[in-house]
């Protein structure tokens, strides 16, 4: 085993009592993405499963990377049918990676620094989570949007929403929908309106395209049918127009096991309930569009797929999953319908929820501790 | 046959290496061993020193907080060495054999004339008191209580488990004696059976038999207490394992305490796997040169199963409590790339992350590799669906991290056990070491509950 021997001896001024020991959190996480370690069990069970943090993290990037790819082809398609150029698959593709692509970058670079950073200074492994936040953020942006907007996002969710809190599995907040929370409140002109979600549009006067939900919010009507709405076909943030194939990602991620599908099935349960009954109310533009429509438009389907079961920011116990699910899908159509200042609710709501979450799972908990009380006072005082 | 319990959650961890259902009697070296340590809390006191002679089920040591505990020779011979570790703890009482097994003999009480009293010095006095242990706490049930009731479990299924059947195949009429003894104890004594078994078990008479359906843990006795009479604060609960209710018996019906053990020897790199017919403190080296070891490179042994038996070595002795004697690879080699998901389905997982799912039939040869590091607790849900308890498992071992007693009762720490959450070590993503957070946290309740 050669590599690994050339390893070790890199790693060797790294090692315990060594001059560079501070630094080895950075350097264990290139090795520990070579290798899987050859650490043993010392105490507790002999065996351990085969699964592990970089396995979980890497299977959802797996089941990111179809409503990635798809959102890089649709930004190209996007640009190509505005300026009306004739172009073929490739040319869609290729359009969409040098627009993306850098965003990727800067994305892990600018997190991964952090992330590194913090490790060494607080003496633990690089934990995998931001394989995965790396990649939403440019997922859910607009495509338009500044390199360095991209970067200042991530640095505040990373510093913000996740280190301050303790890091990896303490924050409250999903971290890259922070980063997209600070984008949209910060520069709120490049991340809203008509002239962000279509390649080149800030740039170019004859390109323009409104998401389908802002034209709803602004009065216009929806000129995208059903199939294009589900298949992706229409402007919006990268990676969220696919409601097919962020639905091949949900089936990987609960074939797998790895994305809880009591939130998924919550979430959609309250959101067509809820967009059901505005239905019936019908008194806006957002009201009475068809609540199946509702369902496959705009970031729900992604935020409800791959942000809102991120496990950390939400609810942990079983119960309070599908808790946390329902309101997650409520509270997205209440924002959409009565706020048309913000008519993407997904993201907020989410963020809503996260903060309520640790308080839905206090509730399910202390539900678990009167039970055993009860039963404690039961026995005390048998019936006579 | 329909189940009384019916337990949904857990995992059947598919290893390799079953043992035969074949009694067989080695070669017994003259070499023995005890080892404090598998008495969980015990201070012990010597009776015994260095080079002095022992009969069979004299006292060697006793419990310093409880003077009246015995724990007895399981030969006659001469204790050879004390092994001791840092401040002089004791680590192992070496025993040589003189092959004669001349053995203390107790009068044999007649059972119906004894109040409880009575039997509990004299299991006390005659070294088989340790085989009763109690719920909360997991350690030696405490013999100044009054137990709610007496808990065994007749099957196991941990991973390679011993068949208990099998185990008292030859001793029915002992394990009947040594219910008769417990129920003098306690107002009910409780027998699990598992759903299917046919065996002479869901014969025996003077217990209450519950049938209980499902996989790993639900042969814990822990988890069987949960479902039929959950511990409350304040109360106890006492559990035996099932060959030393028929250790038990025997005291009362020969006047000897008898270290017997049935033991399964098992493992994937144990050529013969089989069963043998050993006793307490017996050198394992004769049955693992009989059984044949395979690996080529080192190898863990453990008293014990493979989730949350004790690491012994070639030269150690069988455990107090054990019928299963567990034999993996160790797994101390790199794999390139290894946390490839779907990239084979030779990685058994529970999460469908490596297509070993796919092929349910399948056992796998584990080894001791962690298969990644320790890292922050993200992932959840898998803790719960390994453990067959009204309990939240992550939550309870947050608070036990965070010693706060008062959320610890209220989430039900008097219930468990560290061998209920063997499966939690196992399942966790981030290498949790659940059972050494619940075992430390047991130990702070008896420091400041009692």
């Amino acid at each position: 085993m050669k590599l690994r021997e050339r390893i070790d001896a890199i790693k060797k001024p790294f090692g315990k009592g060594q001059k560079f020991e501070r630094f080895a959190p950075a350097v264990n996480a290139f090795d520990t993405f070579l290798f899987v370690p050859n650490h043993t069990t010392h105490k507790g069970a002999h065996i351990r499963d085969g699964v592990d943090l970089k396995r979980t993290m890497v299977t959802v990037i797996v089941a990111l990377l179809p409503a990635f790819i798809y959102g890089v082809y649709n930004t190209g398609y996007q640009y190509f049918i505005q300026s009306g150029i004739a172009f073929t698959f490739w040319d869609a593709l290729l359009h969409g990676a040098l627009k993306i692509m850098p965003m990727v970058a800067v994305s892990y670079g600018v997190g991964l620094a952090i992330e590194f950073a913090f490790a060494v200074y607080r003496g633990h492994e690089v934990n995998e989570g931001y394989l995965v936040t790396g990649l939403l953020i440019p997922m859910i942006m607009p495509v338009d949007i500044p390199l360095w907007m991209v970067g200042l996002s991530v640095a505040f969710a990373v510093l913000i929403a996740k280190e301050a809190f303790g890091g990896t599995g303490m924050n409250i907040l999903n971290p890259a929908l922070t980063a997209r929370a600070f984008a949209f409140f910060a520069y709120p002109t490049y991340m809203s309106g008509n002239k962000v979600w279509v390649s080149e549009a800030s740039n170019v006067d004859g390109i323009s395209g409104e998401t389908v939900l802002g034209s709803l919010a602004a009065g216009n009507d929806v000129s995208y049918s059903m199939f294009d709405m589900f298949m992706g076909a229409i402007p919006g943030s990268i990676a969220e127009t696919s409601t097919l194939w962020v639905l091949v990602g949900a089936a990987i991620l609960i074939l797998t096991g790895v994305g809880s599908w009591r939130i998924m099935v919550g979430g959609v349960l309250g959101a067509a309930a809820t967009a059901f009954l505005f239905n019936l109310w019908g008194a806006n533009a957002l009201m009475s569009f068809d609540w199946m429509n509702h369902l496959i438009v705009g970031g729900f389907a992604f935020g409800i797929v791959f942000m809102a079961t991120d496990p950390v920011s939400a609810a942990q116990t079983t119960k309070g999953k599908w808790i946390y699910g329902i309101l997650v899908g409520l509270f997205c159509m209440l924002i959409r319908v009565f706020n048309p200042a913000y008519p993407e609710g997904v993201m907020l709501a989410i963020l809503l929820m996260n903060v309520f979450a640790p308080t839905i799972d206090h509730y399910v908990v202390e539900g678990n501790i009167k039970r055993r009380k009860k039963r404690l006072n039961v026995t005390l005082t048998p019936a006579s | 046959m329909s189940a009384d319990i019916s337990l949904r959650k857990g995992l059947s961890i598919p290893l390799k290496g079953e043992a035969t259902k074949d009694l067989k009697t080695s070669k017994t070296s003259d070499n023995f061993t005890l080892y404090p340590d598998d008495f969980h809390g015990v201070v012990p006191k010597m009776h015994v020193k260095e080079g002095e002679k022992v009969s069979l089920g004299q006292p060697v040591f006793f419990s310093k907080a409880n003077p009246e505990m015995q724990f007895v020779s399981p030969v006659s011979g001469t204790l050879s060495k004390i092994v001791r570790g840092a401040k002089r703890r004791i680590l192992e009482i070496q025993l040589k054999s003189d092959g004669k097994d001349k053995a203390v003999k107790h009068k044999i009480p007649a059972l119906d004339k004894l109040s409880d009293v009575d039997v509990k010095s004299h299991l006390l006095a005659s070294g088989c008191w340790p085989f009763i242990k109690q719920r909360p706490y997991d350690v030696i049930a405490n013999p100044d209580s009054t137990p709610k009731g007496v808990f065994i479990s007749g099957f196991n299924s941990a991973p390679l488990a011993a068949d208990v059947a099998f185990l008292l195949e030859q001793q029915q009429e002992d394990f009947q004696n040594g219910i008769n003894v417990l129920a003098t104890l306690a107002p009910k004594v409780h027998l699990s059976i598992s759903a299917d078994d046919t065996s002479f078990l869901s014969g025996v008479s003077g217990v209450e038999i519950h049938r209980v359906k499902g996989i790993h843990p639900a042969g814990n006795v822990g988890v069987q207490v949960h479902h039929i009479d959950p511990i409350n604060a304040g109360e106890t609960a006492w559990v035996v394992n099932p060959e030393d209710v028929a250790s038990i018996g025997r005291l009362f019906t020969t006047g000897v305490f008898d270290p017997q053990r049935t033991l399964a020897v098992a493992g994937p790199v144990v050529t013969k796997p089989s069963y043998y017919k050993t006793r307490i403190g017996a050198a394992i080296a004769p049955l693992l040169d009989d059984a044949g070891v395979s690996a080529s490179g080192q190898v863990r042994i453990i008293n014990g199963d493979a989730l949350s038996g004790a690491t012994t070595h070639a030269d150690g002795s069988v455990g107090f409590y054990n019928n299963t004697l567990t034999v993996l690879a160790e797994g101390n080699h790199f794999r390139m790339f290894g946390w490839l998901p779907f990239a084979g389905s030779k990685i058994f997982s529970m999460s469908r992350t490596s297509l070993s799912w796919l092929l349910p039939k399948r056992k796998y040869a584990l080894d001791t590799n962690m298969n990644g590091e320790e890292r922050a607790l993200v992932v959840t849900g898998e803790m719960e669906q390994v453990l067959p308890m009204d309990i939240f498992p992550m939550q309870l071992l947050k608070e036990c991290m965070a010693q706060n007693i008062e959320k610890m009762e209220g989430l039900g720490i008097y219930e468990v056990a560290p061998e209920d959450f063997a499966l939690v070590d196992y399942a966790s993503t981030s290498k949790i070491e659940a059972q050494a957070i619940i075992r430390d946290a047991l130990d702070l309740m008896i420091k400041e509950v009692g």
